[in-house]
């Protein structure tokens, strides 16, 4: 079983910024992001998340997002999936390159989501 | 007080109309404590129903209700799309069991509750929607309701979504998707459906 990471925000700039930014330190976690609407406004969309969780290859995911619909369209894709997807109420960037560093390493999900705790702002 | 297939079509055939008049309205009242985009979601959103509606046909209130909820979910990109959509799929969901107004309503509400886990005081939809589940489950349902919650919405402060993060500031203005649920609301009454 191999874990993956999914990053959400109602700016695909930002989905991009982050994967680069962890891909540096993480360069064989799988990453797939879902930034924005589908006509490239800002907000979020379930199909698009729904999209980043099946390109992932990864069979479950950690998720990480920013603001108020992001984490609720990532609950409708959650239910709509049958990959397990984990949401972490942390800091977006940091919450993202812990999992990822963590994930590098070899650390599995329950010592990951111990050092996430402290990240915890939603 | 029974949802039908045919007085929901209706129902959402006026929201639609009226979200597109109000649309540079709703997004104006999201300006000052959101991000100024809840017209133009929900104008999407009303977009959105009214195709999936002519290329679907539903048949039955189940799939009439089903119907509008995906195009909701997949078309709003705002916080309202995943709110507004869940309502409709668990109103879709109880229709399997009951067509009574009362409980759609109220399991509606729960669904927007489950989503964004708002419960009334915050500022939000929430605000209008308990209430007249509330008044429908008493059988007193009328505009009176709907107006005073609206209204009610803007002395409130926000502790949900994007008007949470202007704290104080939220207070002396409506709240965006409280109207829009207004709305939906004053349709679903010129349906006759109360009567
Ligand atoms: N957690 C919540 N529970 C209930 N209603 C909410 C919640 N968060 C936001 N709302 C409602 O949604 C309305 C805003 O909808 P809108 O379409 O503008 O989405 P948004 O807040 O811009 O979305 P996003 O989270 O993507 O920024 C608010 O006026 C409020 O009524
Ligand atoms: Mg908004």
């Amino acid at each position: 079983m191999s874990l993956g990471i999914l990053i959400v925000s109602h700016v695909a700039d930002i989905t991009v910024g982050v994967q680069k930014l962890i891909s540096q330190t993480a360069a064989q976690v799988p990453v797939t992001v879902a930034g924005g609407t589908d006509d490239g406004g800002v907000g979020t969309s379930v199909d698009k998340i729904q999209q980043a969780v099946a390109a992932n290859k990864a069979d479950e995911l950690l998720a990480f997002y920013d603001l108020g619909s992001a984490k609720m369209n990532l609950e409708m894709a959650q239910e709509f999936s049958n990959k397990p997807i984990y949401l972490y109420d942390v800091a977006l960037i940091e919450g993202a390159y812990t999992a990822a560093a963590l994930l590098q390493a070899g650390v599995e999900r329950s010592e990951i989501e111990k050092q996430l705790r402290p990240l915890k702002i939603k | 007080m029974a949802l039908t297939l045919e007085n929901t079509l209706n129902w959402l055939h006026g929201f639609d109309q009226v979200i597109e008049a109000k649309k540079a309205y709703l997004s104006q009242l999201d300006t000052p404590i959101g991000d100024g985009d809840h017209g133009n979601n929900l104008a999407r959103g009303a977009a959105a129903i009214e195709a999936a509606l002519e290329k679907n046909k539903p048949t039955d209130l189940t799939a009439a209700l089903k119907t509008i909820a995906m195009a909701l979910v997949s078309k709003v990109g705002g916080a309202s799309g995943a709110l507004y959509g869940t309502a409709f799929l668990e109103m879709a969901k109880t229709s399997q069991k009951t067509q009574a107004l009362p409980d759609l309503l109220a399991a509606g509400l729960a669904g927007i509750q489950k989503r964004g886990s708002a419960t009334t005081g915050e500022k939000t939809m929430v605000d209008v929607w308990a209430p007249v589940v509330t008044a429908a489950q008493a059988g007193e349902l009328d505009q009176a309701v709907v107006d005073q919650a609206v209204q009610a919405t803007k002395e409130m402060q926000a502790t949900k979504g994007r008007a949470s993060y202007v704290g104080e500031k939220s207070v002396g203005h409506l709240d965006p998707g409280a109207v829009s649920s207004g709305y939906l609301f004053t349709e679903l009454l010129k349906t006759g459906v109360d009567k």
